[in-house]
């Protein structure tokens, strides 16, 4: 019981601090899982990755995060306590804005922390990289497939699944 | 001020239905893009100033845009069951999908195999990243107050290894003041 308080509590802070989208809390996300639920970086990276396979909102992936750590209540503690918070405040602050109407300051707060997401990313990014590329193999998979999608309109669903494909022929014909 | 014209109501198991289709087909993202086809094009639930309106809103609130999208949305159309339904409606798919994910995840992690296909499927998934990232910067890389910030923010986060809530009290106020409203 104590295990889902503290994950419960945890998710519900992050939902809170999740400016700009999910991607942004990926950093603190991976720093609490090390250090309060043993969560080692490579095993975080890897949950992140496949749950990148499932449609839906792209956070989706907390709940592999939520099972791993306590079967089917944590990961059902860990989707309401990321969903829940965050929704119930844009419910009623959105309800306020839209009676208030549109003011000068909400244009200044989105624009305020556009850059601030855009750098919380950069450091998921940086969090991610450095539990997925752990080899040559891995570099070049990483920066071929942000090609691909940076480039083309394929579904990155299929470049990921292909990468994955890659990977495992590489290791069993090399 | 958003303007209430008259608005098609939907009824709640449409409501319902037609978000749970969108969270089962939405593979690799691309969710406001769905919504907006279902909302605006579609069924004409709401017009097209009214979903950007909402828009602006959910990507300033904290949370997942497309899921605060759902929320303003469905609340507007049948209030706050309304929300309920379509974030339902939203990640009930994906979430049955990613517990299976998860299962058979933690019951195969020790398998070589495994291993490998993670390594590359991880490998991927950050090119995914990091695309997503130079995507939504892209407008920014140009501006000197927007840069200042990103690398501040980065490097607080990542070198500082600040926690998240310390990095925004800090941020946050500068950032709000670089882009004050102006008087004029």
């Amino acid at each position: 019981m104590g295990l889902l308080i503290q994950l419960s509590w945890s998710f519900a802070l992050l939902s809170i601090l999740a400016v700009g989208g999910g991607t942004a809390v990926l950093p603190e996300m991976q720093s609490i899982l090390q250090h309060q639920f043993g969560i080692g970086h490579t095993q975080f990276v890897h949950m992140y990755s496949i749950g990148q396979l499932s449609p839906g909102p792209n956070m989706l992936m907390v709940l592999i995060i939520g099972y791993q750590i306590a079967g089917v209540a944590g990961a059902t503690a860990v989707l309401f306590s990321f969903f829940l918070p965050s929704s119930i405040l844009c419910l009623y602050v959105g309800r306020l804005w839209v009676r208030l109407g549109e003011s000068p300051w909400r244009r200044a707060v989105q624009n305020a922390l556009e850059p601030i997401s855009i750098g919380l990313m950069g450091s998921g990014v940086y969090a991610v990289a450095k539990g997925s590329i752990v080899s040559p193999l891995t570099a070049i998979l990483a920066l071929i497939s942000l090609g691909i999608i940076l480039r083309t309109q394929i579904n990155p669903v299929i470049v990921i699944v292909l990468s994955g494909v890659i990977g495992a022929g590489v290791a069993l014909y090399l | 001020m958003i303007a209430t014209t008259q608005k098609n109501i939907p009824r709640l198991r449409d409501l319902l239905i037609q978000f749970l289709l969108i969270g089962a087909i939405s593979f690799g993202g691309g969710i406001i893009a769905y919504e907006r086809l279902l909302l605006v094009d579609k069924r004409k639930w709401l017009t097209a100033d009214e979903f950007m309106a909402y828009l602006a809103i959910s990507q300033t609130m904290p949370g997942l845009n497309s899921v605060n999208l759902a929320v303003l949305t469905g609340d507007f159309l049948r209030g706050t069951i309304g929300s309920v339904v379509a974030v339902a409606g939203l990640i009930l798919p994906g979430s049955v999908f990613v517990l299976g994910i998860g299962i058979l995840y933690s019951t195969h992690t020790n398998h070589p195999m495994a291993n490998v296909i993670l390594a590359g499927i991880a490998a991927a998934a950050t090119g995914l990243l990091t695309a997503i990232t130079v995507r939504i910067g892209s407008g920014h890389w140009r501006q000197l107050k927007s840069v200042l910030i990103i690398t501040a923010t980065f490097l607080l986060m990542s070198v500082g290894k600040l926690s998240l809530p310390w990095v925004l009290l800090i941020m946050a106020p500068m950032a709000l003041y670089l882009y004050r409203p102006s008087k004029s």
